[in-house]
Parts: C-alpha cells; sequence; structure tokens
C-alpha cells in the first residue's frame, strides 16, 4: 500500500514535469515556468523558515540581489545576465554573514520583525540610488546577442533550467533532512534554547543555513529577472516577494521536503488566472486570498498540507515526540 | 529657532507614534504577542475617520470615539478568533497568524477602497497658533496633546487601577492569576481591545493631517516596532519616550537628510537596536 502510493505519486509528478511539453499553450508553459521558480525560492526559504523555524519576512533582499546582480552585469558590464547570477550568489553570503550574525541571537517574532525592517530598509535604499536604476529598475537585453544570453521565445527553455535547479535544491535539502544537520536545524526549529542546552551549535547552524537559503533565493532573483527581462524595486525587494514564499512554503507544508513545491503549484496557476481575469487589480484580490490562507493555516493546521498526509505527519510527530 | 521649530513638530507627531505603539507594547507585556497587522489597524482607523466625515459628516469630536470603538471591536474579535487559538500553538503559527491578517486587511482595503490617496479637508481643525516664534497648527497640536493624554492614560489604568492590576497579574503569571479568581481570557481580550483602540484614536488623529491609503499601514508597523524596542518590550512610559524621540528623530533627518531619507534613518536605528540592546532602553535584559 505504502509502495503504491509512492510509486502514484512519483508517476503523478512525472506526469506534471513533462505536462508543459507536451501542451502546446505557451501561457500554460510559462505558468509551469513560474510555478517550478517560485517552488525554488520557497524551498531556498524552507531551508530557514521551515526546517530552523526561523520565519523570515526579509528574503526579498536576497531575491532582489540575486535579480539586481544579474541585470547589473547586463546594463553595467555588457555580460549576459546569468553570468551575474555568481555575482549574486556572493553577494547573499556577504549579506548573510552581516544580517545573520547579529539577528541571530534574536529568536521568535524578534528575527521576524528584524527581518521585515531589513527588508523596508534595502526597498527604500535601492529606490533612492540612481546608480541601480532608482525607483525605475533595469532592463534586460532587448535582442539575444548571443545563446549565453538566454533570451528564448519560448517558455520551455527556462521550464528545463529551473527545473535543473529546483531538482539540485531538493536533493540538498533532502541530503541535508538525513544529516546531522537536518537534525540540527529541526532541534533549534522546535525550541532553541533546548537545543542550545543540547550541546548544538545553534548559531553556527542557523548561519549554515541562511547560507543556503539566501544562496538559492538569490539564484533564482537571477533567473527571474533573466526570464523577465526587467526588475524595479518592488518586483525584487518589495514586501510581496518575500510573502510568496512564505505563504507558498507554510500552505505546503513548512519544514517539509515537497511542502514549498507542493504550494506553488496550488498558488502560481491560481495568481496567474486571476491575474489574467481581474487585469491589475487582481493582484489585490490574490493577495486578500493569501491573507486568508495564511491565517487558515495558522489556525487550523500549521503544519500546511502535509499534515493532512498521514505518513508526513507521524514522522513529525515522532521527531517531536 | 529653526531646530525649536523642527523639535515641536517632532513631538507632537511621536506622542501619536507613542499612543499607536503603546497598544502594541501591552499586546506583547500581556501575551508575548506581536501584532503584525498593528500599522494596518492605524490604516483602518484613518479610514473610518474618513469615511465617518465624508459619509455622515460628523466630525473628529464624534469620528475619533468612533474610530476608537470600531477598532476596540476589531482587537477583540481578532482576539477570540485568531489569536486565542494560536498563541501557545507553534512559533510559526504565532506569527504567521497576524502577518496573515497584515495582508488581508491591506489588500482588502485595496481592494474595497482603491490605492488613490485621499485626505479629510485641511481646515477641518484649522487655525495656527504663535508661540514665542514657533509655529503649531492646531490639528497637529490636537493630535499630539490627545495622545500624549491619552497614552498617560493608559499607564494610569494599568497601574493605578483595580482592572490594570488584574491585567498586570495575567501578564506575570496567567494560571496564578486564574487561581485567585482573574479571568485571562477575558483579560487578553481587553488587551486586544485596549491595543486596538488605541490605534483606533491614533488613526483617527492622524488622519486629520496625513493622506490615508492601504500602503500607510506597513510604515506605522515599523514604526510601532521602532518605538516598543527602542521603550523595551511591554513597558508603556517606555513607548511614550521612545515615540517622542523617534518623532523628533524623523522630524530632525527629514530637514537634513531630505523627506525621502527619513524612514531610512528610523529603520536603520531599528535594525542597529536589536542588535546591540533588544531589551531597549528602559527594558530589563
Amino acid at each position: 500500500m505504502r509502495f503504491s502510493l509512492r510509486r502514484a505519486l512519483i508517476a503523478i509528478a512525472l506526469l506534471l514535469a513533462i505536462a508543459p511539453v507536451l501542451t502546446q499553450d505557451a501561457f500554460y508553459q510559462r505558468i509551469a515556468a513560474l510555478v517550478v521558480l517560485a517552488a525554488i525560492s520557497a524551498s531556498a526559504w524552507n531551508v530557514i523558515g521551515g526546517y530552523a523555524g526561523q520565519v523570515s519576512f526579509g528574503h526579498s533582499v536576497y531575491f532582489g540581489i540575486g535579480g539586481y546582480a544579474a541585470l547589473l552585469a547586463f546594463t553595467k558590464l555588457g555580460l549576459p545576465p546569468i553570468a551575474g547570477a555568481p555575482l549574486g550568489i556572493l553577494a547573499s553570503f556577504v549579506l548573510s554573514a552581516i544580517v545573520g550574525l547579529p539577528s541571530f541571537r534574536l529568536r521568535g517574532h524578534y528575527f521576524s520583525m528584524a527581518t521585515i525592517a531589513i527588508a523596508a530598509l534595502a526597498e527604500l535604499l535601492v529606490t533612492n540610488w540612481g546608480y541601480v536604476g532608482g525607483a525605475i529598475g533595469l532592463m534586460g537585453p532587448a535582442t539575444p546577442r548571443s545563446p549565453a544570453d538566454l533570451l528564448f521565445r519560448s517558455p520551455l527553455p527556462y521550464y528545463a533550467i529551473f527545473l535543473v535547479v529546483l531538482a539540485a535544491l531538493l536533493i540538498l535539502t533532502w541530503r541535508m533532512e538525513r544529516s546531522r544537520m537536518g537534525f540540527y536545524l529541526r532541534a533549534i526549529g522546535s525550541g532553541e534554547p533546548a537545543a542550545e542546552s543540547l550541546g548544538v551549535p545553534v548559531r553556527r547552524y542557523k548561519l549554515y543555513a541562511l547560507f543556503i537559503s539566501g544562496a538559492f533565493t538569490a539564484l533564482a532573483g537571477s533567473l527571474y529577472a533573466v526570464m523577465i527581462g526587467f526588475i524595479d524595486p518592488d518586483s525584487g525587494f518589495g514586501i510581496l516577494v518575500s510573502v510568496n514564499m512564505v505563504v507558498m512554503a507554510a500552505l505546503g507544508g513548512a519544514g517539509t521536503l515537497f511542502g514549498p513545491l507542493v504550494g506553488a503549484i496550488i498558488l502560481v496557476p491560481l495568481e496567474e488566472t486571476t491575474n489574467a481575469m481581474l487585469g491589475g487589480g487582481g493582484t489585490g484580490a490574490a493577495y486578500v486570498a493569501y491573507g486568508v490562507i495564511i491565517m487558515l493555516i495558522a489556525r487550523f493546521s500549521p503544519g500546511g498540507l502535509a499534515q493532512f498526509v498521514p505518513r508526513i505527519a507521524a514522522r513529525k510527530t515522532e521527531r517531536a515526540a | 529657532m529653526i531646530l525649536l521649530q523642527l523639535a515641536a513638530d517632532g513631538l507632537l507627531l511621536g506622542a501619536v507614534y507613542a499612543l499607536f505603539s503603546s497598544g502594541l507594547t501591552l499586546i506583547w507585556g500581556m501575551m508575548n504577542v506581536i501584532n503584525f497587522a498593528h500599522g494596518d489597524f492605524v490604516m483602518l482607523a484613518m479610514y473610518v475617520a474618513f469615511f465617518a466625515f465624508t459619509l455622515l459628516k460628523i466630525g473628529p469630536i464624534f469620528f475619533v470615539p468612533l474610530a476608537a470603538v470600531a477598532l476596540f471591536c476589531l482587537g477583540v474579535l481578532v482576539y477570540v478568533a485568531l489569536v486565542r487559538h494560536v498563541m501557545r500553538g507553534p512559533m510559526l503559527a504565532q506569527i504567521l497568524s497576524t502577518f496573515g491578517l497584515a495582508l488581508f486587511l491591506r489588500y482588502a482595503a485595496l481592494w474595497a477602497f482603491s490605492a488613490n490617496f485621499v485626505s479629510l479637508p485641511d481646515n477641518l481643525v484649522g487655525g495656527v497658533y504663535q508661540l514665542g516664534g514657533i509655529r503649531l497648527s492646531a490639528s497637529h497640536l490636537l493630535a499630539g496633546g490627545m495622545a500624549l493624554v491619552l497614552t498617560l492614560g493608559m499607564h494610569l489604568l494599568l497601574t493605578r487601577t483595580d482592572l490594570g492590576s488584574r491585567m498586570l497579574a495575567v501578564s506575570e503569571d496567567r494560571v496564578a492569576a486564574a487561581l485567585v479568581g482573574i479571568r485571562a481570557e477575558r483579560m487578553q481580550a481587553l488587551a486586544w481591545g485596549l491595543g486596538a483602540a488605541a490605534t483606533g484614536v491614533a488613526g483617527g488623529l492622524i488622519a486629520l493631517f496625513f493622506y490615508v491609503s492601504p500602503e500607510v499601514g506597513n510604515a506605522f508597523t515599523l514604526l510601532a516596532f521602532v518605538t516598543v524596542c527602542l521603550g523595551g518590550f511591554g513597558s508603556v512610559p517606555g513607548a511614550l519616550i521612545a515615540g517622542l524621540l523617534i518623532g523628533v528623530i524623523e522630524s530632525f533627518s527629514a530637514y537634513w537628510l531630505g523627506p525621502a531619507t527619513k524612514d531610512v534613518i528610523v529603520f536603520a536605528l531599528f535594525v542597529v537596536l536589536l542588535w546591540v540592546r533588544p531589551q531597549g532602553l528602559l527594558g530589563r535584559a
């Protein structure tokens, strides 16, 4: 029974993974690419926000850094945008070290408040910084100068690239889950003072988690900028960028391997279709719904949808016990 | 003279910050829960004031109390329907609950009222007073003065009345309070009501001289965080001093560095504060 369920799930996953190749409709292909992209940043958030239980509302800063690094590499250095991705990841490490060390003295509510403030600060600074385009933002190449510009008319190549990155992140997370680090992070997540008293090097491991989380979020930002070809303070550093990661991870199940992906599969198509139907005003409607979803999760099912999958739920309680 | 003028403007605005921040600090002090929707409560109160004036044609004498009552009810509702159930749950649920609420309120307001800035007429509380070369507009004076009085009133309520003692007892030890016959649930609902009512009054007062839009809440939430953090979590007198201080800091940095940077200074101050002294100026470690 257990095996057949697992096989069925794998079959469904494979089917979903190749579905965009089978359809000819660019609209659905684009949505599929966006689902995977959102799943990357939500899964990256999950490492620190889910496993380690440090609820960050400031991950937009990493996303923005990645996006800006890509388009700055193009506008300032004339490089293909993707060449900025390593720079963005490097910058994310520096940021993690600067921000992580002090703010990790803070736990729970204090940490979340600090991350909101840092994100608001970053958005303000970028908006008022003319060199990086100020409030207007940055544009990518209009026409491909070489294949390295990764400028495709069809969403499919983006879908393939994003899928590779997501797979890499999920494999890394899966290995982490089973390693010493996974146990440390879950111990930190379920109670920091207790973890510390048991000898878990709390701050060091939180910092490791933040390094991984921030680097992949920055990479997601770069990939976003490569595909969309435009970034401004709002789409890079806006609070809603963080909200997307949080709501997707929390809906699917924060601290579970596939939770963020499940959340993205549910929410991205929902948001895209409301946007397509309602136009610009749709954004507001989607976020009203997100607010309600977040409240419902907090009130009735803090484990997200994963809580309703008996096997995962059982494993979680084993851990807690 | 310009310094005196800036200080006076800052103090009057700071008193209003102190008022809504004292609501946040009260809620935190009672049950260790941060209300991430606090600034959005202020935003709602501003809309209550705006619509009370434009639709019901009533002035500040009536719409400020109306906003207070409306927000009191909202606060109690939020406690009963949401916070009560999550406050002893996992940290993720505690933090997400009011964050989701903030998102919901902000975008519901955007949907219902549109993103356009609206404002009450300037001359609703008209007049400018000259005081030894300082110009003080009546609306700022009214807002600052009332906010100051009410924040002090909140402090007195908590420290000098029977009700306040009962609330403090619950914040010290819920179980012990329950053993001596204090209804902890009721006190905590009351704390949410009072905390939200403080945003109600503050929002009604701010609406006298500040534009209203669904997005203003975010900045107020952060301002409340800074104020509460500077004053020490759970301390109303701390919030008062910190609020006044932040009003002055804002006013001076807007003058010297330009209006765009005043939030930068205040948010940066918050991050630095969390870094070096998370317990605040008056708080205990």
